[in-house]
C-alpha cells in the first residue's frame, strides 16, 4: 500500500501543468482557507449542539462532582485554587481530547473523510474548523464548573475572565492532540482508548493539587499541556498573580497547540489518501 | 473524457489474530482500462465485492493504484490526486461526514467547501433542494432521515458546486425495498415537475455536459439509466458496451424462472436433465435456454408430475443480470433485481 507523500497533496499546483499539450481542462475553484475554515467550524458546531450537548452536561456534572468530593479533601486556599482550576480544564480536555478524538477516528474509519478529501479543502482547514468548535463548545461547561467551584470554595469570581484565554489555548493543545490520536491510531476502538486515556489524565494529574504528588507524578503532570491551562488559571486567584508565569503558561499551551494541530493536519492529510 | 489504463490495486492479505483468521490478499482491481466519454452516463455493475467501489476511489484521488494511469479531463489523478477534487464531484457510499447537519447545513457547508462563497453556495443550495423536492426536510439532521431521504440528501451535497464529472457511488442502495419502492415512485411521480435523481442527472448534462459514473449492482437501473456500461466481475472488467449491446450477446436466449413447492421432482428425467442447466438458490431455478428448449421446458414442468410440485414459473427475455451469467460472473446471487 503506497501514501502519497504529504508534499504532493499540499503542493499547489498550477491548473494545467505537465499535462501535454494544453488539452487539461480548467480545474474548479480551490477552497480559500478561511471561508472553508468558517465553513467547517459552523457546521461542526451546529453538529456538536445536536449530538453533544448532553456529554457536555455529563462533563461539567462529572467536574462539579469531583470538586463536591475535594470538599472534604482538601484545606481550602491554594489548594481549591488548583481544585476549582482543574475541574474547570478537565472539561475542556473532555470534549477536545476525548471526544474529538473519538469523532476523528470514526470518520475516518466509516470512511468519512472521502466525503472531505473529495472537497478541494485544505487540511489545515478541516482540522483547525473541527477543533476550534470543539473547543468553544467547552466554554459554557467551563464557565459554569469555575463559578459553582469559586462558589464552593469562597473563592473570588474576579479572574474569571482568565478562562476566556485559557479555553481556546489550551483547547487548541488538547483537541489538537486528541485530533491527532483519532487521525493516528490503527483502530478506532484505539482512537477512542487514547482520548479517554488522556483525558483520564487530565482528570486525574489536573484536579489534585500538585504538593501533595510524589516526584514522579509530577513528572507525568508537567508533560500533560493541560496542566498549563490549570497552572494559568489557579495563579490568578491571589492578590498580585505574577502575571509573566500566566502568559508563561499559556504560552506552553499555544505553542503544543500550534505543534498538536500541525501534527493533526499532517495525519489528516496521511489519512485522506491511502 | 475519462481515460483508464492498466489500473491494479491489491489489498495486502492481513494476518489472523488470536484465532481469529486472516484474510488473504486480494486484487481488487485487476488491470482495468476503461475510456469515458464526456457527457456520457457511464456505469459499473457487478455483484458485491466485485472492486467497484475500489475502482472509483482510485479515479477520484482517493487512493494510490499500485500500477497504472488515471486521466481525467487531461489531468494526471495519480500524480495529482489533489486535483481531483477541482475536476469532480463524488458521493460516496458513506455519508458519516454529514449525518449530524441538517440537510440544508450539508449542502451549503459542501458547496462552500466546493470554493463557491456564501451567497452561491445557498443559492445553489436552493436551488438542488427545490430540485430535489428536499426542501420540506431541509432543516432535519441527516440521521433522522429514512435511508431513501438520506441518500438524496448526500445526493444533493454532491450537487451544489457544479463539476464537469459526477462519480456516484451506489447512489440508491442503503435503503429497504419499502422505501426504495418509494423513492423511486417519488422519482417517477416528479420526472415531468420538479426534476428528480434522474431527472436532475439529465438536465446537468444537457446544460454542462456532465459526465456521470455511476457505480451499481441493481440490473433494473444500470438498463434504464445508463448510456453504457462496464460490467465487473472479481475486479476484471469483464465486458463494457451499451445496455441494448449487452443484452444482444444473450439475444437468442430466454429466461426461464421455476419456483418449486419443496423439492424439486428429480423423479421427472425431464426436470434431472434441466437441472443440469440450472442455476438454483433454494426453491428457485433459474435457466438461460434457446426458445425452443425453453418451450420444451415449460411443457415439461406444466404437465403431469412436474407441474403438481411447481409452484410458480416465469419466461422473460434475457436482463443485464444473464450477461453477467453468460460472461462467467462469479457471484451467482449478486445483482439485484427491483
Ligand atoms: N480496506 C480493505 N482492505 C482489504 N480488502 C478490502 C478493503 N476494501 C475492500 N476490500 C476487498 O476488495 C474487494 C472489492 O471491494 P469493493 O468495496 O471495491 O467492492 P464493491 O464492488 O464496491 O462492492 P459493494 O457492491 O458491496 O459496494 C472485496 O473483495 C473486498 O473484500
Ligand atoms: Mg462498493
Amino acid at each position: 500500500m503506497s501514501a502519497v507523500p504529504a508534499g504532493v497533496a499540499a503542493r499547489p499546483a498550477p491548473a494545467a501543468e505537465d499535462t501535454g499539450a494544453g488539452r487539461a481542462a480548467e480545474l474548479g475553484p480551490r477552497a480559500r482557507l478561511w471561508p472553508s475554515l468558517a465553513a467547517v467550524y459552523r457546521a461542526q458546531l451546529s453538529r456538536a449542539r445536536v449530538a453533544r450537548i448532553p456529554l457536555l452536561f455529563v462533563a461539567t456534572f462529572q467536574s462539579v462532582g469531583i470538586m463536591i468530593m475535594m470538599r472534604g479533601v482538601v484545606s481550602g486556599g491554594g489548594e481549591a485554587e488548583y481544585v476549582v482550576s482543574g475541574a474547570s480544564v478537565v472539561v475542556v480536555a473532555y470534549v477536545a481530547l476525548n471526544l474529538l478524538s473519538q469523532y476523528f477516528g470514526q470518520l475516518r474509519f466509516s470512511g468519512g473523510l472521502d466525503h472531505y478529501a473529495t472537497l478541494p479543502v485544505p487540511p489545515a482547514a478541516v482540522v483547525l474548523g473541527a477543533a476550534a468548535a470543539y473547543a468553544s463548545f467547552t466554554v459554557p461547561g467551563t464557565m459554569v464548573t469555575a463559578v459553582f467551584g469559586c462558589l464552593l470554595f469562597g473563592l473570588p469570581l474576579g479572574n474569571l475572565w482568565v478562562l476566556l484565554a485559557v479555553v481556546p489555548l489550551a483547547g487548541a493543545a488538547l483537541s489538537g492532540l486528541g485530533a491527532a490520536c483519532g487521525l493516528l491510531a490503527p483502530r478506532p476502538e484505539l482512537a477512542t482508548l487514547l482520548g479517554q486515556l488522556g483525558m483520564s489524565a487530565a482528570l486525574l494529574l489536573g484536579v489534585l493539587p500538585p504538593d501533595r504528588m510524589p516526584e514522579a507524578v509530577r513528572f507525568a503532570r508537567d508533560l500533560l499541556p493541560s496542566t498549563y491551562g490549570v497552572e494559568a488559571y489557579a495563579r490568578t486567584f491571589g492578590g498580585s498573580p505574577n502575571w509573566a508565569y500566566v502568559a508563561g503558561d499559556m504560552a506552553v499551551c499555544a505553542g503544543v497547540g500550534v505543534v498538536s494541530l500541525a501534527v493533526a493536519t499532517w495525519a489528516y492529510r496521511r489519512a485522506a489518501v491511502r | 473524457m475519462c481515460a483508464v489504463r492498466g489500473l491494479t490495486k491489491t489489498y495486502a492479505a492481513v494476518r489472523g489474530r488470536r484465532g481469529a483468521p486472516g484474510t488473504p490478499e486480494v486484487r481488487a482491481t485487476d488491470d482495468v482500462a476503461l475510456d469515458i466519454r464526456r457527457g456520457e452516463i457511464f456505469g459499473l455493475l457487478g455483484p458485491n465485492g466485485a472492486g467497484k467501489s475500489t475502482l472509483v476511489r482510485q479515479l477520484t484521488g482517493l487512493m494510490r493504484p499500485d500500477r497504472g494511469s488515471v486521466e481525467i479531463l487531461g489531468h494526471d489523478i495519480v500524480a495529482h490526486p489533489e486535483r481531483a477534487a477541482r475536476i469532480l464531484a463524488y458521493l460516496g457510499q458513506e455519508s458519516s461526514a454529514l449525518d449530524e447537519l441538517t440537510v440544508a447545513l450539508a449542502a451549503e457547508t459542501t458547496g462552500r467547501l466546493r470554493g463557491l462563497d456564501l451567497r452561491r453556495a445557498r443559492a445553489e443550495r436552493d436551488a438542488v433542494l427545490d430540485e430535489l423536492g428536499l426542501a420540506p426536510i431541509a432543516g432535519r439532521p441527516l440521521k433522522k432521515l429514512s435511508g431513501g431521504q438520506r441518500r438524496l440528501a448526500c445526493f444533493a451535497a454532491a450537487l451544489v458546486g457544479e463539476r464537469p464529472l459526477l462519480v456516484l457511488d451506489e447512489p440508491t442502495t442503503g435503503m429497504d425495498p419499502v422505501a426504495r419502492r418509494a423513492v423511486w415512485s417519488a422519482v417517477d411521480r416528479r420526472r415531468a415537475e420538479h426534476g428528480t435523481t434522474v431527472l436532475a442527472v439529465d438536465r446537468r448534462r444537457a446544460e454542462h455536459g456532465t459526465t456521470v459514473l455511476l457505480v451499481t449492482h441493481n440490473v433494473i437501473e444500470a438498463e434504464t439509466v445508463l448510456d453504457r456500461v462496464a460490467v465487473l466481475d472479481q475486479g476484471r472488467v469483464i465486458a463494457c458496451d451499451t445496455p441494448a449491446g449487452l443484452k444482444e450477446r444473450v439475444a437468442g436466449e430466454v429466461r426461464v424462472e421455476l419456483v418449486w413447492r419443496e423439492n424439486a421432482p428429480m423423479q421427472v428425467p425431464e426436470v434431472a436433465a434441466l437441472r443440469q442447466r440450472a442455476v438454483e438458490a433454494g426453491r428457485r431455478w433459474t435457466l438461460r435456454l434457446a426458445p425452443e428448449e425453453a418451450r420444451a421446458a415449460v411443457a415439461t414442468v406444466t404437465g403431469g408430475a412436474a407441474f403438481a410440485a411447481l409452484d410458480d414459473f416465469t419466461l422473460a427475455t434475457p436482463s443485464l443480470e444473464d450477461v453477467y451469467l453468460a460472461l462467467g460472473g462469479a457471484a451467482r446471487q449478486g445483482l439485484v433485481r427491483a
